[in-house]
């Protein structure tokens, strides 16, 4: 009886008591990702951009790697392209797409009109977050399957730094949608908005350019960046040769990423237009 | 005191920038009652209901819905309540029925999505597209929204705005239902025959104050009755009888037009009338007019613009120092 959803089903019963069904936070969010759904489907642009430019990025990635000078550093095409694909899939489907959905939802009052409900703060955020992760997962793994088969990467050698990282990044990246959202005034800008996190993800975290062929300086700074955790164990977990504390290094640069994206939403974050 | 579904006391709200939209308002709604705020624009309506709601911690005073603080103590109030804001709060590409669907799930105890619909008029509508249906229809679904979970208390922010007249008829029968099956409500509108319509009580907001509060009956008695008449040719004002043994507070001469305020309507239009008969004059353009809510509602709403009136003996009246004298009332 408990475990009754507070779904569609279980209000079929009409109540004359006040003894009514509590509706649980899964319930919750359940119904407000399976709204996003539709509403991601709905959405032409959101989709195009999510699906189809993660699909496609890799390609151009793979051309730009046979020009690589690849000798000594471990690296092989494949080890390339399939964290950039990754990369690619979280910066769009997820990261990008999610930037767009927060500040449509906070325009449109939708935020506002959720909070004054049952659902909490982060359901909101996280039931919003649901379908665009799902994508960016469900993409992940293609991109993997097709890397393996085309590209010739064979299975990884350390596959929990990959799966590691491949959490953080789905646990960092609607995060950082939420406080990019902050700093948009429409859904328009918030395009715009995303842009800086985008490019400075494709040059500095090793999504077009692996880190290991870059000037050592240059590396240090752009291991700190957002992606590069993600980009590092995904590679590390192919090749195998990620030392412990590298791995450990990654994880803590991550993890801060969230702590900081958490913090900055907590504070921040604009659940209506500014008026 | 548990008989109080809503409290407030010294309420004072402040945003960031430093503005005090809300500066220091207490009421309470008991069980079944409907209350309602009016106000102008920026009388600070919708802050003060956004703090009930629990979307925002007053900078100053307390707030109790059923009991409980509604910010910090909101599992024990969200499930209770039913909230309709001012506007919008759906996305627009979901469909009627996806909303509410997606609200039903959100909701403790919701009723059936099809008869919720159907409560406000929208049955038919439920494969429309939210950004499709009409103002009013929007209003509609935001209501049925609010209803979804029979609440115990509704806060209803200007529910009626956007919606014609038969559209606002319905949404007070609607709205009178409810209470008269024991929800309280908490409304707020700037439409005078709505709040005299609905409301049990009232308070009239203005500049973030309470101007004038009780039920309707009372408020209108704190305003002051008018008689207004042309002064006779050849007749001063000092030519009439004393104005305050008739009771007169007050009055103003424009042209040769006279008007006069009273709290004792009858025996200031006697006096006066006795005396035209006396003097055998004739008071051409006499009006006598008793208070309303409309007219108190515009003295208020007036005070932003035009400055404030000095009226010694109206304790309902918000002081406002520092404004320009005031010289001219309208005559509605």
């Amino acid at each position: 009886m408990s475990s009754t959803t507070p779904s569609t089903t279980a209000a079929t019963v009409s109540r004359p008591g006040r003894a009514a069904t509590r509706t649980t936070a899964a319930g919750r969010l359940r119904s407000l990702a399976r709204a996003e759904l539709t509403l991601l489907g709905r959405s032409k642009g959101t989709m195009f951009a999510a699906m189809f430019v993660p699909l496609v990025m890799p390609f151009s990635v793979r051309q730009a790697a046979d020009g690589m000078d690849l000798d000594g550093t471990g690296l092989s095409i494949g080890s390339v392209v399939l964290p950039s694909a990754i990369g690619f899939s979280l910066l769009f489907a997820v990261y990008s797409a999610l930037v767009s959905v927060y500040a449509a939802r906070r325009e449109e009052l939708v935020l506002k009109r959720l909070r004054t409900g049952e659902v909490r703060d982060i359901e909101i955020l996280a039931g919003s977050a649901v379908p665009s992760v799902a994508v960016g997962f469900a993409q992940c793994l293609i991109l993997t399957g097709a890397c393996v088969a085309l590209l010739d990467v064979g299975a990884p050698d350390a596959p929990l730094h990959a799966v590691l990282g491949l959490l953080l990044a789905f646990a960092l990246w609607p995060v950082l949608a939420a406080v990019t959202a902050t700093f948009s005034r429409s859904v328009e800008s918030a395009q715009v908005a995303a842009m800086p996190l985008l490019l400075v993800s494709f040059i500095g975290s090793g999504t077009l350019v692996p880190l290991e062929v870059m000037p050592d300086k240059l590396a240090a700074v752009c291991e700190l960046l957002p992606l590069t955790p993600t980009i590092e164990l995904i590679r590390g977990g192919w090749t195998g040769d990620m030392s412990a504390s590298d791995a450990l290094g990654a994880v803590v640069i991550a993890v801060a990423w969230i702590g900081v994206g958490v913090f900055a939403v907590r504070r921040w974050f604009r659940w209506e237009p500014r008026r | 005191m548990t008989d109080q579904v809503i409290e407030v006391t010294d309420l004072r709200r402040r945003y960031t920038g430093g503005f005090e939209a809300v500066r220091g308002i207490s009421f309470t709604a008991g069980r079944g009652e409907l209350f309602a705020l009016l106000g102008t624009n920026g009388a600070g309506k919708t802050s003060t209901v956004e703090i009930l709601e629990g979307l925002a911690e007053p900078a100053a005073g307390t707030v109790r819905v059923l009991g409980h603080d509604p910010y910090r103590e909101r599992d024990a109030v969200r499930p209770r309540i039913g909230v309709m804001l001012q506007e919008g709060g759906f996305p627009s590409e979901l469909t009627v029925h996806e909303t509410a669907r997606m609200w039903a799930g959100c909701t403790s105890g919701a009723r059936p999505v099809g008869e919720t619909l159907e409560a406000v008029g929208l049955a038919a509508r439920g494969g429309v597209r939210v950004k499709q249906l009409s103002g009013g229809e929007k209003r509609r679904l935001d209501l049925a929204m609010a209803l979804l979970g029979d609440p115990e208390v509704l806060f209803l922010d200007e529910p009626t705005t956007g919606l014609d007249a038969e559209g606002r008829r319905e949404t007070w029968d609607l709205v009178r239902g409810l209470r008269d099956r024991g929800t309280t409500v908490l409304l707020t509108t700037h439409y005078l025959e709505e709040a005299e319509n609905l409301a049990d009580r009232l308070a009239i907001l203005h500049e973030g104050r309470i101007a004038a509060a009780g039920t309707v009956t009372d408020v209108v008695a704190s305003q002051p009755s008018h008689i207004s008449f042309d002064l006779p040719d050849g007749y001063h004002l000092g030519d009439l009888p004393p104005l305050p043994a008739l009771g007169v507070t007050g009055h103003e001469l424009r042209g040769r037009t006279v008007r006069l305020r009273t709290d004792a309507l009858q025996h200031a239009a006697t006096g006066l009338l006795v005396w035209a008969r006396e003097t055998g004059v004739e008071l051409r353009g006499l009006d006598v007019r008793a208070a309303s809510l409309e007219e108190a509602f515009l003295r208020i709403a007036q005070e932003a613009t035009r400055g404030h009136e000095e009226r010694p003996g109206s304790g309902a009246t918000a002081a406002r120092p520092g404004r320009n004298t005031y010289d001219e009332e309208k005559v509605a």
